[in-house]
């Protein structure tokens, strides 16, 4: 079978038999109101597929309130979990079977697009006979609609059977269902009772025990019910694994990374890092301090990193455009700082719980005055580890603050990834205490590099002051025009310098062609998915994904040039050309798009929507198509 | 020489003695007469007499006249943010035990702009001496009114008069949650004024000192005649208070009996409007710190380190 055109589960494939169906690769979802453990249910499936050796990405579906109302067709909550005999690396198009605790929230999904005409959707069916005539009347409705529009519906009696085991079925009904789906995939039935007692090891041995009892009883219950079976091959994997989210792996590394210090303010899809953090960074000598504000958050960290204490601050969207002034200062002044931006739905307060990848441009410019910095986006969640480590390093050799970028999708991304070697020199230094080195002024710009030492709090014969104003090299103000001329050439020169370290980007496809894309961010999986399957459509298309968004990568108008047309896809707003208002002269771009043509001179096409969905290898595949058209 | 050996002398004496030059740097360029300089010299002194070595001495500050202070001091500086000096400052010493803190704000810095930090500075009480340069305008930016103009200062923002009560810096700061000390002095009076920065550099905590101070650019009316007139400083007395010499207390016309353990006196004494009570209104030496929680894991080896992230590791392999 062609990798790209893989088998996913539906309708025409599993029928009337009893038989394992071998298949390349399944995406599930699981769909309730929140707070009925369709996470928690979605997230085993993941860690049990990733032990049997499967690739696997897995996402959350995330509704904006903690609590919406029940049985609301916007409220639905859950997770998207893809497992293949290959390695998977985004979250794919359309679900191949879905199990719903009840059939309104399957409305929000369908809007999104997430199924297609074959979806096999295994739906609780108390609502069948719930004493509200409402309910009963909805339900019968959604079945009708559901049916008339191509999906495989099935009518699964969860509730009755949980209620066998359990008096109260909202509480563990998630675990029937992960049995039932542990039956449909052929899955590991012992690694999913260790699953069970991984996931309950802060409960008592009974609700162990109880759990066990649903797992088996949702297996039994599809093995006696259902025609669906499946079995997915393991990939054949050396090296050891770790699997986490984003953010977990954003939180790993900024303890791998020797940073001592998170100063943060409450903010989604930001947050979780922290409360990683708080769990576990004492144990390598770090502190996370809750700030009063994101202000707050940014100037504290700033505070401990002149004192020479390595600091991060982590932080969404809103949070970015609160920290500016300080991000100013902190160009300004040369202080060395780690800001990690887990970007979401944009601008103001937009979508809180959404994808996006809207801060480019805030990160690369949103600041006033000359303010350059490096910014780097992490493409994967194994990235997201290494990068912190990355952009601390850089931020110290640099003197200067470094941005990273990560975004919804990866922070509530699970995939499995190699597992880090630790190396010492991840860590960084005890503190210089040493005497400053006479001679040596605060701001010694090199006229090469713009690179300067900094004297830490501590040295004698360092003292100086720090300051937001334009200063000389002695840390004086500057009262010479001359100076802030000078000193402004220092400042970006030392990116200059530090571009000349870097490699241009590897090419995925061939050197040349009709189409390359160019992509940044979380979209790399998807990205290099929907470009293989145009070339296996024989289309003339290659990809790369930039990590270093400023100052770029080199030799990016050469690369360009050996294709007849270059794009970026981002899930960030673009003006279509062909609407009625829209010209090529006010045409607005994608962020990267918009960088691009500034920085290459190259007439740089873009794809970008802002639906909050991570991108699909699919729309991938019609964007090639519709450009080669 | 002369008979005596080197290891005689019975004075211990440090490796190195720091002297008032040390504490300096370059010429202020606050105004002539501007409360700025005096309180500038009292930091001098009380940085000598406690022999703080000016590289482990650290002044944070905000924006506006009074926050040119770092650059004048020979010690480590941070010339911030409008309004940000706390934050940074806290940052600073988070970590940082080592370090003695002096954070320099204004009126518009700390009780406007800065104005959220400020409550949450005194709730985390970490060791630093904070003065609030309070001269009741915005000098830098050429007289607009101040949170702590009186009602009615004429001012560019208010040609006919400001229109909003003034806040009380002294009373708001002993309204916040873990306040742990609050003094109040003038610029006017050297020997108070130093006397009041030793006591808060010798606090535990967070010491807040309100100094009123004199702008004989803008405000010169505010408090001209009160620095020339003796009866218009009321000097809180008690055993626990500031520490001041007693022929100086002496000099003082007007006197009150102060217990800065009560915080309730405290607040009376705050709405005190008919001369300035100069002294400690309230310390409280028990309060929780902020900053023993940030030096509590201090450091670790990078081997620790790494054998701390390797059992992290473990919980997430497969």
């Amino acid at each position: 079978m062609d990798k790209h055109t893989l088998d996913v589960l539906d309708s025409s494939n599993g029928h009337g038999t009893k038989q394992r169906n071998k298949i390349d690769q399944a995406i599930v979802e699981i769909v309730s109101d929140s707070g009925e453990g369709a996470q928690k249910c979605g997230q085993s499936l993941g860690q049990i597929s990733a032990k049997m050796g499967n690739g696997v990405w897995t996402v959350e579906i995330i509704p904006a309130e903690i609590q919406p109302p029940a049985r609301s067709r916007e409220g639905a909550s859950g997770i998207r979990v893809r497992f293949g005999a290959k390695k998977i690396t985004n979250m794919g198009d359309h679900a191949g079977l879905v199990v719903a605790l009840n059939e309104q929230v399957l409305y929000g999904r369908l809007r999104q697009n997430a199924y297609k005409e074959g979806t096999v959707l295994l739906i609780e069916n108390k609502w069948a006979t719930d004493e509200n005539p409402e309910i009963r009347r909805q339900y019968a409705e959604a079945l009708t609609e559901f049916r008339s529009e191509g999906f495989d519906v099935r009518e699964i009696p969860m509730e009755t059977e949980c209620l066998k085991l359990v008096m109260d079925a909202r509480k563990g009904k998630n675990m029937w269902v992960l049995g039932l789906l542990c039956y449909i995939y052929d899955r590991d039935m012992e690694l999913a009772e260790k699953q069970i007692h991984l996931t309950f090891r802060k409960k008592s041995q009974q609700v162990i025990d109880v759990n066990i009892n649903l797992l088996r009883a949702g297996y039994q219950w599809a093995e006696d019910h259902l025609d669906v079976h499946y079995e997915i091959p393991p990939m054949k994997v050396t090296d050891d694994q770790e699997v986490m989210n984003g953010n977990e792996a954003l939180s790993l590394g900024i303890m791998a990374a020797g940073i001592e210090l998170c100063s943060m303010y409450p903010i989604t899809p930001a947050t979780s890092a922290s409360h990683h953090l708080a769990e576990h960074f004492e144990k390598v000598g770090g502190v996370v301090h809750q700030a009063e504000d994101e202000i707050a958050a940014i100037g504290f960290a700033v505070g401990a990193s002149y004192a020479g204490k390595t600091a991060v601050t982590i932080t969404s969207g809103p949070g970015i455009a609160l920290k500016t002034e300080f991000i100013g200062l902190a160009v300004m002044a040369e202080v060395p700082l780690v800001i990690i931006d887990v970007q979401r739905g944009g601008p103001s307060t937009g979508l809180p719980t959404k994808v996006e990848q809207s801060d480019l441009t805030a990160a690369i410019m949103g600041q006033t005055g000359d303010v350059p910095k490096i910014v780097i986006a992490a493409a994967t969640i194994e990235e997201c580890f290494h990068f912190v480590i990355l952009a601390r390093k850089l931020a110290e050799a640099f003197r200067t603050p470094v941005f990273l970028l990560s975004d919804a999708n990866l922070a509530t991304g699970v995939q499995p990834f190699k597992r880090p070697q630790i190396n010492r020199d991840w860590f960084s230094l005890p503190i210089d205490q040493s005497a400053w080195k006479e001679g040596i002024r605060a701001f010694d710009w090199s006229p090469e590099t713009g690179i300067s030492k900094r004297p830490i709090p501590g040295q004698r014969g360092g003292m100086y002051t720090l300051t937001g104003l334009a200063h000389d090299e002695n840390s004086k103000v500057a009262y010479d025009p001359e100076i802030n001329q000078r000193s402004s050439e220092a400042r970006s020169r030392k990116f200059a310098a530090f571009q000349k370290t870097l490699k241009p980007p590897t090419i995925h496809g061939d050197p040349e062609g009709d189409l390359l894309i160019v992509g940044w961010g979380s979209t790399l999986g998807a990205i290099d998915e929907g470009v293989e399957m145009a070339r296996d459509q024989g289309l003339k298309v290659s990809s790369i994904h930039l990590r270093f968004l400023f100052p770029f990568e080199p030799g990016l108008a050469d690369l360009f040039a050996r294709f007849k047309k270059v794009m970026t896809i981002e899930i960030n707003y673009s003006d279509t050309l062909g609407d009625p208002m829209i010209t090529p002269e006010n045409r607005r771009y994608s962020q990267l798009a918009w960088q691009l043509r500034a920085r290459t001179l190259v007439d740089i096409e873009c794809a970008g929507n802002v639906y909050g969905q991570p991108l699909g290898p699919g729309q991938v595949l019609e964007i090639i198509k519709k450009q080669l058209a | 020489m002369f008979g005596l050996k080197a290891d005689a002398c019975s004075i211990p004496m440090p490796e190195v003695y720091y002297g008032l030059d040390d504490y300096a740097k370059s010429t202020a360029r606050w105004c002539p007469g501007c409360g700025g300089h005096s309180i500038l010299a009292a930091v001098h002194k009380v940085c000598k007499d406690k022999q703080y070595p000016p590289e482990k001495t650290v002044c944070v500050s905000g924006i506006g006249c009074s926050s040119r202070f770092p650059h004048y001091m020979g010690t480590y500086g941070f010339h911030g943010l409008h309004g940000r000096a706390f934050p940074v400052a806290c940052g600073v010493k988070f970590r940082r035990p080592d370090l003695h803190l002096f954070v320099i704000t204004g009126d518009g810095d700390c009780c406007s702009i800065g104005a959220g930090h400020w409550v949450h500075a005194i709730r985390y009480n970490m060791k630093m001496v904070v003065l609030l340069f309070d001269n009741g305008i915005y000098g830098l930016t050429k007289k607009q009114t101040s949170p702590t103009s009186a009602l009615g200062t004429h001012s560019n923002t208010h040609p006919h008069g400001s229109v909003v009560p003034p806040i009380n810096p002294l009373q708001t700061t002993l309204g916040f949650s873990n306040v742990s000390f609050v003094a109040q002095t003038t610029d006017w009076h050297p020997a108070h004024l130093q006397a009041t920065i030793r006591k808060a550099a010798d606090h535990p905590g967070l010491a807040f000192v309100r100094i009123v101070q004199r702008c004989p650019m803008f405000m010169k009316d505010l408090y001209g005649d009160m620095s020339a007139d003796p009866n218009s400083l009321i000097l809180l007395n008690h055993e626990k208070g500031i520490d001041l010499d007693p022929a100086i207390a002496k000099s003082f016309k007007r006197n009150l009996d102060h217990d800065p353990s009560d915080l309730g006196a405290a607040r009376e004494v705050a709405e005190i409007h008919d001369g300035i009570p100069v002294g400690l209104l309230y310390q409280n030496t028990e309060n929780m710190r902020y900053d023993d929680y940030g030096a509590h894991n201090l450091g670790m080896s990078i081997d620790d380190k790494s054998k701390a992230l390797d059992a992290l590791l473990d919980r997430y392999a497969i």
